[in-house]
């Protein structure tokens, strides 16, 4: 065990698949000699060697395009987009074919590879350095969408999408590499190492995909989240003291719809929680199913907590961003219902 | 202030629609005059992209730096292979008349850049083609039958009936999965490529598109990660004058030739007459033999005619001149190769005709099995296929969702 950061503790993952398969390998822009903009894959080319760990044009589109053709070959590429909101060039090739190949050739053709991306907000990013687009995967047959909370997962995750058959989008969270962010932007941040989940295993081991986390159990109501807000969340919580089980999805797809389900039937009442623009966000279909798995056993109706439908504003970070009180309000909303 | 005027915007247009004249006396012919060695800089042979590529003669002698000198049982196999391409095209094209299927592209006047290239790479060379290079799996022998029950959607389709007519996929025979999103194909055949350097393979990838398509952030791509990594990849254009009904002005041919695209990004292009076999032999040859000796990607503009439409689903006649194919210069692929072995004295005109006669029937028969199975609509694979292979293992929703739809 050792005690890691998300960055890390992502780092590591890629680390110890780079030793054991020789047919991993990581491109992306600014990954090689420098080592990712935000440290990811520091070091990693000097020690697996430049052919391993390599440096891309500045051409998203034609990076997922060539892990495309990689993976097909036979080779797991895990390749870097430097922020998920430069990923929009590359989505003809995610959604008409990374998603597709295995479905349009009846099997004889697959794609498995990652696509890591640093992803949301509260890091003064402005609009494009900020969003969560994890809506526009999870929307795609044959896609399979992660959003870790914490280094324990993110390297147990990162691991088992390295090794899963189908294309992988890889969503690490950015105001969380450091710390467990909880919303509150005043108070000085908390470092991963007096979180438990930064004890960290330095060599290989899995965390499966498609298996949400209860984070804290309760039974007055449920909140879902992912990524940061898996940390805000609980803050709201504790600091509201609420009654409340918090889930942590970790995977959106595929989604742990049964560990949903038995959290709301026991509780009654659910509030969602994500950076996401709210309309079409995945909070949406989370919504949708709750109701489909949950309706007679709710208790009041089920209250999203989400990014509002702008685009992200740079000066006002600490409005649009989500905190502990607008959570805190949302459940007092639904536990008054 | 200058008395220059407005600006004014310039629109390209061909200036040979319908009831105008059928006009190629721009066509640039200026024939190739010496055949570098395969390692040659890119610098070193820019003259190439402005000139063209030729081997046989308007009488069907073969000449020039670039006469690949084929044995006679190789040409006859090239002839056999684009007389069969042809054969299966016409077959198809009826069947889709005749309502029994819903779509076909026919590749008529293209046949020997396909067939030939498909001669020249190695079985397990990887082809990411677009809808009209048929000629390679055809060239590789891939059963008529199976393309066809593809084509049909059939209760035999080997692609279950997950994928339109014609996309195929083939990969024991070296065939990419076709995707409909024209030039997605180029930029993943170089990631292919540089997975086979990577692994120290000997095996190169050929990446096809469209004069159309060149203008895809995808061609872009492709140009750009194969010079930055030397990828061996063989980059093939076919620049057949029309997308649907667009001329190649469109797609940004009027003041360039699509071969001097290479130029910028510091690779070698070469034009090629597209409708001369020995020529499509012998550039596809150098290309080839470039990528396997580790030296990297080459561009190659073929340069065709698409002498019927675009598909089943349009008309020609409509926006060119109906006659514009016979005015076409570059004449047609078969007859110009028959007409090199007729003068070589490697075929007679009683060969040639069985040889027709052969293809005809071997097309004949695999249709009778294939439509004995069942064409669109009469024969279908089970519906639950519909629910397969979107991932390895199919999640709650796909298990739930089958249920649903009662297959």
């Amino acid at each position: 065990m050792a005690v890691m950061n998300m960055v890390q503790a992502l780092n590591s993952a890629l680390d110890v698949m780079l030793a054991r398969d020789p047919d991993v390998l990581i491109f992306g822009e600014d990954v090689g000699y420098f080592g990712g903009v935000f440290r990811v894959t520091d070091g990693l080319q000097k020690k697996h060697g430049l052919t391993r760990c390599f440096d891309a044009p500045i051409a998203e589109g034609g990076i997922v395009a060539a892990a495309i053709g990689m993976a097909a070959y036979g080779l797991k590429p895990v390749v870097e987009i430097q922020f998920a909101d430069y990923i929009l060039p590359a989505y003809d090739q995610l959604v008409s074919e990374a998603a597709r190949l295995r479905y349009r050739s009846a099997g004889e053709f697959s794609a498995p590879m990652v696509v890591r991306s640093p992803y949301g907000g509260g890091i003064f990013g402005g609009q494009t350095h900020s969003q969560s687009p994890e809506a526009i995967f999870a929307h795609v047959s044959g896609l399979k969408t992660v959003i870790p909370s914490n280094p324990y997962d993110a390297k147990g995750l990162l691991i088992s999408s390295i090794l899963d058959p189908d294309p992988v989008i890889f969503l690490e969270p950015k105001r969380i590499y450091t710390g467990p962010f909880d919303g509150n932007h005043d108070r000085p941040l908390t470092p991963w190492s007096k979180h438990p989940a930064s004890e960290v295993p330095q060599d290989y081991y899995t965390v499966p995909l498609g298996e949400a986390a209860i984070v804290r159990p309760g039974s007055a109501l449920t909140v879902l989240a992912y990524g940061t807000m898996v940390h805000v969340a609980l803050a709201a919580v504790d600091e509201g003291g609420f009654d409340a089980e918090v889930i942590d999805l970790r995977t959106i797809m595929p989604l742990d719809i049964d560990s949903i389900a038995a959290s709301v039937n026991r509780t009654g009442r659910c509030v969602i929680v994500h950076e996401a623009t709210r309309t079409c966000g995945f909070g949406a279909e989370l919504a949708a199913l709750v109701e489909e798995r949950c309706f007679y056993h709710l208790e009041a109706p089920t209250e999203r907590v989400t990014g509002f439908d702008t685009p992200y504003p740079h000066a006002f970070e600490w409005e649009y961003f989500i905190t502990p009180k607008r959570i805190i309000d949302a459940i007092h909303r639904v536990l008054t219902a | 202030m200058s008395d220059r005027g407005g600006l004014s915007l310039h629109v390209p247009a061909p200036g040979r629609r319908p009831g105008e004249a059928a006009d190629f006396s721009s066509v640039a012919l200026e024939p190739s005059v010496q055949r570098p060695e395969i390692d040659t800089r890119a610098a070193d042979m820019r003259d190439q992209v402005f000139s063209l590529i030729r081997v046989l003669d308007e009488s069907g002698r073969a000449s020039g730096p670039w006469n690949p000198s084929l044995d006679a049982d190789t040409l006859r196999r090239g002839l056999r292979a684009m007389l069969l391409t042809r054969a299966f095209d016409e077959r198809m094209f009826r069947a889709q008349r005749q309502g029994k299927t819903s779509f076909y592209v026919k590749c008529t006047g293209e046949e020997a850049i396909a067939c030939a290239q498909a001669m020249v790479l190695d079985r397990a060379d990887m082809c990411f083609t677009t809808y009209r290079q048929q000629g390679i799996l055809i060239t590789r022998g891939y059963p008529l039958v199976q393309m066809m029950n593809q084509i049909y959607s059939n209760a035999r389709d080997p692609l279950k009936g997950h994928q339109l007519p014609i996309l195929y996929s083939a990969r024991d025979y070296g065939f990419f999965t076709l995707s409909g999103n024209v030039g997605t194909q180029y930029a993943q055949a170089v990631g292919w490529a540089m997975a086979s350097a990577y692994r120290q393979d000997t095996r190169i990838a050929s990446a096809w598109i469209g004069d159309g398509s060149t203008a895809e952030g995808d061609f872009h791509y492709a140009l750009t990660f194969a010079a930055v990594y030397r990828a061996p990849v063989v980059l093939n254009i076919v620049n057949n004058q029309w997308a649907i009904s667009s001329f190649q002005g469109i797609a940004g041919g009027e003041a360039t030739t699509f071969a001097a695209r290479a130029l910028g990004y510091g690779l070698p292009g070469l034009r090629v007459d597209g409708n001369d076999f020995l020529a499509v032999y012998a550039a596809s040859k150098w290309a080839v033999e470039r990528a396997r000796s580790n030296l990297g990607a080459t561009v190659i503009e073929f340069y065709t005619y698409r002498s019927e439409g675009h598909s089943t689903s349009d008309d020609p006649s409509k926006y060119r001149p109906a006659d514009e194919a016979r005015h076409w210069p570059l004449g047609d692929p078969i007859e110009r190769l028959k007409q090199h072995l007729l003068v070589a004295g490697h075929l007679s005109e009683a060969d040639y005709a069985a040889m027709l006669a052969e293809v005809t029937e071997e097309v004949r028969t695999a249709a009778r099995e294939s439509e004995a199975v069942g064409t669109l609509g009469k024969s279908r694979p089970d519906a639950a296929v519909m629910f397969d292979d979107i991932f390895e293992q199919p999640d709650w929703r796909i298990k739930r969702q089958r249920d649903e739809a009662g297959v």
